[in-house]
């Protein structure tokens, strides 16, 4: 369904990925776990087109799009829904507006039957009652739940979630987890998650990839990945850092 | 020192380029795509009526300056009665679009800027892009359309603002006499005035529209980015605007006659 090859991107003289190769199956879920600055923002925007590689190729269905010009990928980008990092509302317009973006664009409900699926998807990340905000009055983690909202109200068929429960309460990160499994259970949709928290990584993960310099260092299941003795998955998964001396 | 000055032609010529394709891909997508009606009305509104009161203040006092300073002039040679026409030939195929051109630069232009700046700062283009809509289609158009259709409005009601005020100010003011300057003004200003003067406001348009538009979405991370971003709007697009009056008033003048 989704597959890089050898896919490798700098920006200036700093090499952010370096030869990444992966494989994601139609309907599985993969978490990509790393650390802070390690390229993982970079390749969830590899796969849906936002950036193009320097070398290497990023195949969807087979068909590469790393080299497709903006308009032929339009009708790529509709098999996909991307929740961003920041959460990228549109801040001119309002919460219902934003989650509603595509459906309104596509034109081919009614207002009032976009009006009712708009409520739903509010409802199911718990926001029912602010339709009528400006992304600008709400917090940081309710936005990142609208984000969410707009992302999958279209039902695409593969979701990229970039730290979908990074600064929200445990609470509501946990609902937020299952709502992404129910999500892929009931929609049957290909998953890619990036994610530093590691209790959600397990809770939404039936692979876990780790990135790590540049390229995958390990792939795995859950329990694979929280019993493996390779030094660099140890440290991550348990949080174990090199301590440092404050010298002022 | 050459390397230097080869890089930043090379720029100059790459943003040229650059600018050019965003106009062929507007121009594609004004042909292709259905019109996003609300998008552009919202524009229209904020372009075409918000810059009332800029347009309305630069026609007038244009107008009477130019009235004034033409009149004290040709009183000295006794030719009073012609100052209403110079001051509606200038006004019509010179000072109206350019004058206009440049405030709605200043106005519109920056605005565009920043708020496609800061759009792409924040992630939002990119959020746009995932969100199956093609940029242009969505962002620019919109603009480029309101700014083509109300850019020669705005140009002709400043226009008609300027010689009104002119010929208040000339003929209760300075004393010309009315009957002959109004009669001056209509033999000596030609049809081909006003048109090279709609011209000009639709080529304007077009250049401003696409610079700001080019400028936001290129913009450099951060609010210097921003920051930056505006101001090279409204600096490219002001000096594109005198440059291209000078070249399109030879040109026009070829064409239609003087
Ligand atoms: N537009 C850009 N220009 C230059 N460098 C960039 C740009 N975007 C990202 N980088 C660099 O690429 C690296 C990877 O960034 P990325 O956002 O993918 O990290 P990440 O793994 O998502 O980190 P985090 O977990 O903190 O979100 C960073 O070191 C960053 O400095
Ligand atoms: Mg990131």
């Amino acid at each position: 369904m989704i597959e890089t090859r050898r896919l490798k991107k700098s920006f200036g003289p700093q090499r952010v990925l370096d030869g990444v190769d992966l494989r994601v199956e139609k309907g599985e879920s993969v978490v990509i776990i790393g650390r802070s600055g390690g390229g993982k923002s970079i390749l969830l925007k590899h796969l849906i087109g936002l950036l193009s590689p320097d070398e290497g190729d990023v195949l969807i269905e087979g068909e590469s799009v790393a080299w497709m010009s903006e308009r032929q990928l339009l009708g790529v980008r509709r098999k996909f829904g991307m929740l961003f990092q920041g959460a990228a509302l549109f801040d001119s317009l309002t919460v219902a507006e934003n989650v509603a973006f595509v459906l309104q664009r596509e034109g081919r409900l009614t207002e009032s039957e976009i009006g009712k699926k708009v409520d739903e998807a509010l409802a199911m990340v718990d926001l029912g009652g602010t339709q009528d905000k400006k992304p600008a009055e709400l917090s940081g983690g309710m936005r990142k739940r609208v984000g969410l909202a707009r992302a999958i109200i279209y039902q695409p068929q593969i979701v990229l979630y970039d730290e979908p429960t990074t600064g929200l309460d445990p609470i509501v990160a946990d609902s937020i987890d299952q709502l992404i499994v129910r999500v892929r259970e009931r929609l049957e949709v290909t998953t890619v998650a990036v994610t530093h928290d590691m209790r959600s990584a397990r809770r939404i993960g039936q692979r876990i990839l780790m990135l790590h310099q540049g390229r995958i260092h390990f792939s795995g299941t859950p329990e694979e990945i929280f019993q493996s003795k390779d030094p660099v998955v140890y440290r991550f998964v348990n949080g174990v850092s090199d301590p440092k001396e404050p010298h002022f | 020192m050459n390397g230097l000055a080869t890089h930043r032609v090379l720029g100059w010529l790459e943003g040229l380029g650059r600018i050019t394709l965003l106009g062929v891909e507007a121009a594609r997508s004004l042909i292709s795509q259905r019109v996003d009606w609300r998008g552009l009305t919202y524009q229209l509104y904020f372009i075409g009526v918000k810059s009332q009161s800029v347009v309305l203040i630069t026609g007038a006092f244009t107008g009477m300056v130019l009235c004034a300073q033409t009149y004290f002039q040709f009183h000295k040679v006794k030719m009073d009665t012609a100052t209403l026409a110079v001051v509606s030939v200038a006004m019509g195929s010179e000072l109206g679009p350019v004058l206009t051109a440049l405030m709605v630069a200043g106005r519109v232009g920056a605005a565009m800027a920043a708020e496609l700046g800061s759009m792409r700062v924040t992630e939002q283009i990119d959020a746009l892009r995932t969100l199956a809509t093609h940029p242009v289609d969505y962002l620019v158009v919109p603009r480029l359309s309101a700014t083509v259709l109300a850019l020669p409005l705005l140009t002709a009601e400043s226009i008609a603002v300027g010689i009104l005020a002119a010929y208040t100010v000339g003929t209760t003011l300075l004393g010309i006499d009315h009957a002959y300057a109004w009669h001056n003004m209509l033999k000596y200003t030609q049809p081909q005035h006003v048109v090279m003067g709609t011209i000009k406001a639709v080529v304007f348009a077009a250049v401003l529209a696409l610079i700001s538009c080019y400028k936001g979405m290129n913009c450099r991370e951060g609010a210097e980015g921003v920051g930056r971003a505006t101001t090279e709007a409204v600096v490219y697009s002001s000096i594109t605007i005198l440059i291209s009056n000078f070249f399109l008033t030879l040109f026009l003048t070829r064409l239609l006659g003087a």
